[in-house]
């Protein structure tokens, strides 16, 4: 479903990813772990079609990213660390809105659907920016799915979230990965990284240091293989002095 | 067309968005009118100045008020990084651009809707006439045609509020040359066919910059 | 690289050698002008200057476009580069304009007799905007980016700014008028030469500054790859 092939991106010299190499198989749940400047939002936001690579092959449900990224929009739903959605208007209106943008067929039942799936149907006739955190979060995932896509990309979607509200996105987020869509998840969360997924990879300083599916990966073993691949930073700093 | 309702709910959301608070609209006219009135105590009017000086008064009124109306419409979208909302959602780059330079037209068109009959009544003057509300028009489209272009650009910049202007005035001067000239002429009582050049001028800034803009919008919105 | 410096050399000892003969045929060779005296002099520099601050807009212009389509950092730093001397020559447009204008209509800055004067500083502000625009914009993929884009729009603005401070001042359209001075032959080859003296100028420049760019482009991308093998910043 997802290929990534050598994938750079560089800003003038500066690298963001290096030969970056991944796949996940339709109805994966992948996650990507790793240090905070390693590169996942740019990852994300290059499977997303929001940055462009600088070099390398990526495709998505067999289009190629470079030549179809038009196309490819259809089949990606995106969760970034801001909502997205327009503080003015009401949860209601703003699902509206992309519904109307993604060529949502009958918008107002979908509306009316996907409100019921993340419990906002009473807050419906709310503005946006009355919402807290943990209900931002679910706005945007209905907004993300809203034209039921096939890839789902989250972006460090547990941040600043309290323990109810991680609860209930957990559930959630267990409620919509489903057999016909893949998901691609980051974060730092070690823990919530191991939970729900089939795939673990560590992105660090702009590569994959490690990925497995071994589904005996207990918290322990990959706590130990993140810090082997990420510790090298210290290691060398201390070197250095 | 699906283009053009994505195009229509764009502007639709803007206009929602707005109504809700009107805060955008109150602060655009609160600003012309000051600048009108601050106008007023420089140069000293009197009544014979008047005719004179109320041509580029209005018109550098209509600039100012268009440039804070072009950073907030696009600030925003910056909130919430909507604009990324706007791009991840499969349809061309143009129904962004055509949709945000309605929105702008409709917004400021508003404003300057507003600004004229108090104009001609603190100066004493008829601007309510057909053919100045067609130049206003075209002046408006040529401000907001290349306006809403830079404005991207703008507001990535790290001096936003400066940075507008900056681009855009040496851009739109000739809009604000010629439609100055009109509205002098229309006052002065010169017939509408010794100003035709003039219209056809802006006529001919519009298109050409609705056409350079929309096709170049796609360069300043890639990732 | 050889072939490289071989050009360099040659436009070098090309500009230099035509720079100084233009000095000797603009000071020595011209007649003096029968109604300014020698202040007219300084009109084949202002011309001259101006000719090159269009057309390093227009050069910027090309590789604006070219940057948008191939995204090639080198054609960034050919725009920049233009634009670096362009905004040179203009300035010294304006001020050789101005006190031209000193010495024709006794003012300063004869807003009425001189559209062109205005029209050249429109495009010094259109080349400052330029430079603005790249000091305040942040990532050098997006920089590049956005100033390609605005160089065209400015371009593109170019010939709408000309013609409505051509028509600001008179009833009628006025597109072309006749040169108010008479030259006499050996005045115009001076300013024929003259222009082309500075055109080479420009290029001249305009190689040296771009390989300026590319080294200093270069010299980054070692120092980061350097960063990168020890270890340290992404």
């Amino acid at each position: 479903m997802i290929q990534v092939q050598g994938l750079v991106k560089s800003y003038g010299y500066t690298y963001a990813l290096r030969n970056v190499d991944l796949e996940a198989r339709q109805g994966q749940f992948l996650t990507v772990v790793g240090p905070n400047g390693a590169g996942k939002t740019t990852l994300l936001r290059i499977l997303a079609t929001l940055l462009k690579p600088t070099g390398g092959l990526v495709r998505i449900n067999g289009l190629d990213l470079a030549s179809r990224s038009a196309d490819i929009r259809r089949h990606i739903g995106f969760v970034s660390h801001q909502s997205l959605t327009y503080p003015k208007l009401t949860i209601e209106e703003n699902l509206t809105f992309y519904g109307k943008l993604y060529d949502v067929p009958a918008v107002e039942e979908r509306v009316e659907t996907l409100l019921h799936l993340v419990g906002l149907t009473a807050r419906r006739h709310d503005p946006a920016r009355t919402l807290s955190r943990g209900m931002q979060q679910r706005l945007s995932i209905a907004r993300a799915i809203i034209h039921q896509p096939s890839l789902l990309l989250l972006d460090e979607p547990y941040t600043g979230l309290d323990q109810q509200a991680a609860e209930m996105l957990r559930q959630l987020l267990q409620t919509i990965t489903t057999e016909a869509r893949t998901v691609v998840m980051t974060t730092h969360d070690l823990q919530r990284a191991l939970d729900l997924c089939d795939k673990v990879a560590i992105l660090a300083k702009g590569q994959i240091a490690y990925q497995t599916e071994d589904p005996s990966l207990t918290l322990e073993g990959l706590r130990q293989a993140y810090w082997h691949h990420t510790g090298g930073a210290s290691a060398r700093g201390q070197a250095k002095a | 067309m699906s283009y053009i309702s994505k195009v229509l709910a764009l502007v639709w959301k803007d206009v929602l968005s707005e109504l809700r608070t009107r805060e955008m609209l109150s602060s655009m006219l609160v600003f012309a009118l000051l600048v009108i009135v601050i106008f007023n105590f420089s140069f000293d009017l009197r009544v014979d100045n008047v005719a004179q000086v109320a041509p580029g008064i209005l018109w550098v009124t209509f600039a100012f008020a268009s440039t804070l109306e072009l950073t907030r419409s696009l600030a925003m979208e910056m909130e919430n990084d909507c604009l990324d909302g706007l791009f991840l959602a499969p349809m061309d780059r143009g129904v962004i651009y055509l949709g945000k330079m309605l929105g702008n037209l409709i917004f400021i068109t508003a404003v300057e809707a507003l600004v004229l009959p108090t104009f001609s009544v603190l100066f004493n003057l008829n601007l309510i006439r057909l053919p100045l509300l067609l130049t206003i028009l075209l002046g408006t489209i040529g401000f907001a045609a290349v306006g809403t272009l830079l404005s991207v650009i703008a507001v990535n910049s790290r001096a936003r509020e400066v940075m507008l202007p900056v681009l855009l005035f040496p851009i739109i001067l000739p809009v604000v040359i010629a439609a100055a000239k009109v509205t002098a002429g229309i006052l002065d009582g010169v017939s509408l066919a010794e100003l035709a050049h003039w219209l056809r001028f802006l006529v001919a800034f519009d298109i050409i910059f609705l056409v350079v803009s929309y096709l170049t919008f796609d360069f300043v919105v890639e990732g | 690289m050889v072939q490289d410096s071989r050009i360099a050399a040659l436009l070098n000892w090309l500009s230099g050698l035509s720079m100084i003969a233009a000095l000797y045929l603009v000071f020595l060779y011209a007649p003096t002008e029968a109604t300014m005296g020698d202040v007219q002099r300084i009109f084949y520099f202002h011309v001259s200057s101006a000719w090159v601050g269009f057309f390093a807009f227009f050069v910027t212009l090309i590789a604006g476009i070219a940057h948008l389509r191939a995204g090639s950092r080198d054609s960034d730093v050919v725009a920049l580069s233009s634009v670096e001397i362009g905004i040179t020559f203009t300035a010294m447009a304006v001020i050789t304009g101005s006190i031209w204008a000193k010495a024709t209509w006794n003012a300063w800055w004869p807003w009425q007799q001189e559209p062109r004067l205005v029209l050249i500083t429109i495009l010094l502000l259109l080349y400052l905007a330029y430079l603005m625009l790249r000091a305040f914009i942040e990532g050098e993929e997006r920089k590049a980016r956005f100033a390609a884009v605005y160089g065209i729009v400015a371009f593109a603005s170019v010939p709408f700014t000309f013609m409505s401070v051509r028509w600001w001042q008179s009833l009628h359209p006025v597109i072309f008028e006749r040169e108010g001075m008479n030259l006499s032959p050996a005045m115009l080859t001076t300013f024929l030469f003259c222009l082309v003296a500075f055109t080479l100028l420009y290029f001249t420049l305009l190689l040296h500054r771009s390989r300026l760019g590319r080294l200093a482009d270069e010299a980054e991308g070692l120092k980061e790859e350097l960063r990168f093998r020890e270890g340290g910043s992404v």
